[in-house]
């Protein structure tokens, strides 16, 4: 499969003499659901925005589907769809407007974008909103308004930088299913978020960016299976029994309902669970205590 | 190209016409007061100017202050509201080029300055008894000076970083230039000095064309009017181009 996104020794050095990206190579394949992690200023909006066009850069090389950014600009504008972090419409715009003029920026024609902008305000919720302005919806509703506008020029690759910020729970879940179908039509999806289960959750591949250049570029399994430990919160239904002494792993008693497991790399959670159950202790609820990529986030960019 | 272009034309209508309380009705109003002060109320005791009423000579020069102030007004303020808001990053994103836009909101501001102007025109009509020389030259002047102060506008918004920025060179620059561009009297009555200071002043040869379209007399020939406004809009284009290009307050 040949690469969605191709960035060859990209730096951006900002009139303040601030170096927001020192070289950074990244390749992202076509049809990837590819995560672009990093603390704030880590240089992730920097990337983002060049490839869109909204920034200049100060030196290196973006291909797009083969295409190179400096020779066919336009060409690779309308591969690309954004949604940025920032709210960036007109506010007194009616909703309906705010997508068909995108699309007539992109040389669709008014019946055309029309007709594809009821299907996209139906899958995102917002079509009873249609005819409000942009200024009346919620946080939430106005991210999904750029997630529709975003997606209007029917895009071969969807740039989402921080997609979830403001979206409540059900919301978010509503959104992830839409941008899994999307992808598995063959949308190459970029994402960056501060929510680190929501790349373990949607994303195969990462690139884990910091203070303008990229640290770790791997496979979501691959980076996973680097985490040493495994903390889980068990919880049952019933009062707990006590717990043995001897078990090939650590668990300690949080209250009469709940135990704090922790299971070092290789350990099976169902080899776990049925020792503990032969001790006469059912497990009807397990979560995880600590997200997995949280924390080796934080092993990596912290040097560790 | 053509789709690109329109969407932005029929964005920029919408905006305008969406406020028409603020946007069209306020001039026309303004303009008959005019009228009625310094046409009505002051011209009979000011008597005959360039050889016609002080009323009829005043209301070509009224007229296309209202155009150049509300051209100006459209671009500069829709313009930097998309920097304002960010909604300029829709534009960027897309695969429009610079001309494109800048035609866009040039003819946006096209559009607001001859609605403003044929209202105010079609309200005079019923106070006075409009004379008309040249249609023709009545409406080239119309368009080109709407074209020239959307530049400029567009150019102002380019630079604005606040909404002081937006209205500093209008009250500063532009109403001194159009009091001063013989809207209100004939250059001719001035002293020799600022009569050759007042060739200085491109709106001086917007409004004797104008008015030349009007009364059928001007102080300075039609043609050196068209050529001023021409060559002024070819130059501003040619600024507002490289300005965007290089991504002056748009882009890092």
């Amino acid at each position: 499969m040949s690469n969605a996104l191709t960035i060859k020794a990209l730096s951006k050095i900002y009139a303040n003499d601030f170096h927001a990206l020192k070289g950074i190579d990244l390749s992202i394949k076509e049809g990837d659901f590819f995560a672009l992690l990093g603390s704030n200023g880590a240089g992730k909006t920097t990337i983002i925005g060049i490839i869109c066009g909204l920034l200049e850069k100060t030196a290196g090389n973006i291909s797009v589907l083969g295409l190179n950014q400096d020779s066919s600009a336009y060409e690779v504008k309308r591969l690309i769809g954004l949604m940025p972090q920032e709210f960036n419409f007109n506010p007194f715009e009616p909703i309906e407007e705010i997508l068909i003029n995108q699309a007539g920026y992109h040389g669709i024609t008014r019946t055309h974008a029309k007709a594809y902008a009821e299907i996209l305000l139906k899958r995102v919720e917002l079509w009873d909103k249609r005819l409000d302005v942009a200024k009346s919806l919620s946080g939430g509703m106005k991210r999904r308004l750029m997630l529709a506008r975003a997606l209007i020029h029917k895009p071969k690759i969807l740039i989402l930088d921080e997609p979830s910020a403001g979206v409540d729970i059900e919301i978010r879940r509503s959104m992830w299913a839409f941008l899994r179908e999307l992808n598995k039509e063959g949308v190459t999806i970029i994402l960056t978020t501060h929510y680190l289960e929501e790349a373990e959750s949607l994303c195969r591949n990462i690139a884990i960016v910091d203070n303008g250049e990229v640290i770790e570029q791997t496979s979501m399994k691959r980076l996973l299976s680097k985490v040493s430990q495994q903390t889980l919160i068990l919880e049952s239904g019933k009062k707990l029994p006590k717990i043995p002494v001897k078990l090939e792993f650590s668990v300690t008693q949080l209250n009469d309902y709940s135990l704090e497991m922790v299971l070092e790399s290789g350990t099976s959670i169902t080899q776990a669970l049925q020792t503990l159950g032969e001790h006469g202790i059912s497990i009807d609820h397990i979560r995880s205590a600590q997200n997995r990529l949280e924390t080796l986030f934080l092993n990596l960019t912290s040097g560790k | 190209m053509w789709i690109q272009y329109k969407t932005i034309v029929i964005r920029e209508i919408l905006r305008f016409s969406r406020i028409w309380v603020q946007t069209l009705f306020p001039p026309i109003t303004t303009t008959l007061l005019y009228l009625l002060i310094f046409g009505g109320l002051m011209g009979e005791r000011i008597g005959n100017m360039q050889g016609v009423d002080y009323l009829h000579f005043i209301i070509p020069g009224i007229i296309l202050m209202t155009v150049i102030q509300n051209s100006y007004a459209n671009t500069v303020a829709s313009f930097f509201l998309a920097k304002f808001n960010h909604s300029i990053e829709e534009l960027l994103v897309s695969p429009v080029s610079y001309w494109v836009i800048l035609l866009g909101y040039v003819s946006g501001g096209v559009a607001r300055g001859l609605t403003v102007g044929l209202g105010v025109l079609i309200a005079v009509s019923f106070f006075v008894d409009l004379q008309i020389y040249s249609v023709f030259i009545i409406f080239i002047i119309f368009l080109l000076t709407a074209v020239l102060f959307s530049l400029a506008g567009f150019i102002n918004a380019i630079f604005a970083q606040s909404f002081d920025d937006i209205s500093i060179v209008p009250t500063f620059i532009l109403m001194p230039m159009i009091y001063l561009g013989g809207m209100f009297y004939s250059i001719e009555i001035l002293p020799e000095f600022w009569q050759n200071l007042s060739k200085f002043n491109p709106i001086y040869y917007m409004v004797d064309g104008f008015r030349m379209g009007f009364l059928g007399s001007s102080t300075t020939g039609i043609v050196e009017s068209i050529m001023v406004l021409l060559a002024m809009i070819v130059l501003l284009s040619l600024l507002a181009l490289y300005l965007l290009k290089r991504g002056i307050n748009i882009k890092t």
